[in-house]
């Protein structure tokens, strides 16, 4: 007998059931049910904040070095398992040769961001010149929380290509998996827990975009939204609850699996650049001086 | 002590009754199902700020720390002055003069830790003067803990007597006695000593220090609540509760009340009788209420510290 697995919701490092104790079936594109899914709930996007929130100040005083081997990490757990992620998008209806494609493009970008760990400081930062006795220079930040509905076309890819930069930079997420093609959001899921990725940097839900953005877009504890492919009134509504704390709200209405659209504006478009004054002493004026 | 005190001791261990645990249990995890929502959640939430001893009892507090801590009293939420302050502030001794000064406009009290808090491991003489150093800087109220030490020897006539002999000190202050309950292992214990110092002459009994895990379990609230009901039945005097450590979310403090509520009735739901011991419940409470305001979940980035 086949029973089909109950794939869970990934908050905090651990595997919850939804909250609400509520399921959906993900449907093979011959409509065949081929798991069940948990629709999450309002109660759930508040689970996974407070995991992110817990996370971040770890997170991001993490040496920038070793956010980049738990990047890569995350790409080499990727690539042992493949096989499985191949024949899942398979099952969610794409072709061979696109699911090899898209499963190789993705570690791909992995380990492209990797790379990018401890650099974007260095190419995102400068020291200003000013007309008073201050060293001035400005440095990124991360901007803390942020909510991510994942790319609604691709199962795997846009999820990777949106997430990634962003952990790069020193945030943690929570993302709104593609609803109908779950199954590889849960299963990249079980890549995070086992790649050294602290619990909580990623927390990952499925459901329904509609019936959880609201609470995300309006959660006073989120610093930003990345949005890609949603509805025009589902985008609307959550540039709307997203101005009582002024979140930043990115727009992403991009082919993930075109080259340009990877790079170092992916990850800067979630920082806040920091600018220091910091007084410095005229010894020759004599002016300062002990 | 008099021997006729000696009896009335006794008297009281004779008749402690057993603890059931697994009914405790049952019946705690029951009351935990249930949720309160909309006005009734606000009313709870309001109630139980109203309820609060904010505390603070570090090595590293300082005058400043404690005035701010004042002010954040009597002002919680800038935003919604329709809520209450909180009843009181719990500080060490060396803190109660600069407290009552932060507070003198204000009605809320100032609550002093005392008899070598948080251990109590110190000769009686010295938790005398600790104590009258507290009283003579103004606290209104004593939160002393009980020798667990002596207790857990058996020495119930010990423990007795020092609590009888702190009351006697405390004047018109009203005394809370810290069982520590995390360090008595047992309910049938928690039970006894619930008895003890009711008997003894507390004002309140609290369950603990906030240095020690497990501190105020639902269990031991539980225990502790039948002691206080039990001595009302018998005597129709009624004895205050503070709960105190790991009370740190809306969601258990609302428990709590609907705990005391079912056990005790209406008459305990004001700070008269019933206090928080904590010092981030605050926040929470405060986050939940805006939550049920605004419908949005709230962020701690928006709450002043202290």
């Amino acid at each position: 007998m086949e029973i089909l697995k109950t794939y869970k919701l990934y908050i905090g490092g651990q595997f919850p059931r939804t909250e609400s104790g509520r399921s959906y079936q993900i449907q093979s594109a011959a409509g065949q049910a081929i798991a069940n899914a948990c629709l999450g709930s309002k109660k759930d996007i508040r689970n996974a904040v407070q995991a992110a929130r817990k996370a971040q100040t770890g997170w991001v005083n993490k040496s920038a070095f070793n956010r980049s081997q738990i990047i890569y990490r995350i790409a080499e757990m990727l690539e042992s398992r493949k096989v499985q992620f191949i024949d899942e998008l398979m099952l969610m209806g794409q072709t061979e040769q696109s699911a090899v494609e898209e499963v190789q493009l993705s570690i791909d970008r992995l380990v492209y961001y990797a790379g990018w760990a401890d650099k974007y400081q260095a190419l995102s930062s400068s020291v200003n010149p000013v007309s008073s006795s201050h060293f001035n220079f400005s440095v990124p930040e991360p901007m803390g929380v942020v909510g991510v509905v994942a790319c609604q076309k691709t199962a795997l890819l846009g999820l990777i290509s949106q997430t990634i930069p962003l952990l790069v930079g020193g945030n943690t997420v929570v993302v709104i998996a593609n609803t109908l093609k779950a199954l590889s959001a849960i299963s990249f899921a079980e890549v995070l827990a086992t790649s050294d990725v602290p619990g909580g940097v990623v927390n990952i839900l499925t459901g329904d975009v509609a019936e959880m953005l609201p609470t995300l877009a309006g959660h006073m504890d989120v610093n930003a939204l990345s949005l890609s492919t949603i509805p025009e009134d589902l985008s609307r509504s959550a540039q709307e609850a997203a101005i009582d704390n002024l979140k930043r709200c990115q727009l992403y209405h991009l082919d993930f699996s075109a080259p340009q659209n990877q790079g170092l504006q992916f990850i800067t478009d979630f920082l806040e650049i920091k600018t220091t004054w910091h007084p410095i002493e005229q010894v020759a004026s004599g002016i300062g001086g002990y | 002590m008099q021997p006729n005190q000696h009896l009335k001791l006794q008297e009281i261990l004779a008749q402690v009754p057993p603890i059931d645990q697994i009914g405790s249990l049952e019946r705690v995890a029951k009351i935990q199902s249930r949720s309160l929502k909309g006005p009734t959640k606000l009313h709870g939430l309001r109630m139980a700020l109203s309820m609060i001893d904010l505390t603070t009892l570090e090595g590293k507090d300082t005058p400043a720390k404690v005035r701010q801590l004042c002010y954040k009293a009597q002002h919680l939420h800038v935003t919604s002055p329709e809520l209450p302050t909180v009843a009181a502030i719990c500080v060490y001794p060396t803190m109660v003069g600069i407290a009552k000064k932060a507070l003198e406009n204000s009605k809320i009290k100032v609550a002093a830790v005392s008899t070598a808090f948080p251990s109590g491991q110190a000769p009686f003489e010295v938790k005398k003067i600790d104590t009258l150093y507290a009283i003579e800087n103004g606290a209104d109220e004593i939160d002393m803990v009980i020798s667990r030490g002596h207790f857990l020897a058996g020495e119930y006539s010990y423990v007795f007597d020092e609590i009888a002999a702190i009351k006697a000190l405390c004047g018109t202050a009203r005394l809370k006695v810290i069982f520590e309950t995390g360090e008595l292992d047992s309910l049938d214990q928690v039970r006894r000593i619930s008895d003890i110092a009711i008997a003894a002459g507390a004002d309140f009994i609290k369950t603990s220090t906030g240095k020690i895990q497990p501190a105020a379990t639902f269990p031991v609230v539980l225990t502790m609540l039948g002691a206080i009901k039990d001595h009302h039945d018998r005597t129709g005097q009624m004895i205050g509760m503070k709960p105190a450590g790991g009370i740190s979310s809306a969601k258990i403090a609302l428990q709590h009340l609907l705990i005391v509520k079912e056990v005790l009735g209406e008459a305990w739901l004001t700070n008269e009788w019933y206090r928080f011991g904590a010092s981030s419940l605050a926040n929470d409470l405060l986050m939940q209420y805006q939550k049920q305001l605004t419908g949005k979940y709230q962020s701690a980035s928006y709450f002043s510290i202290d």
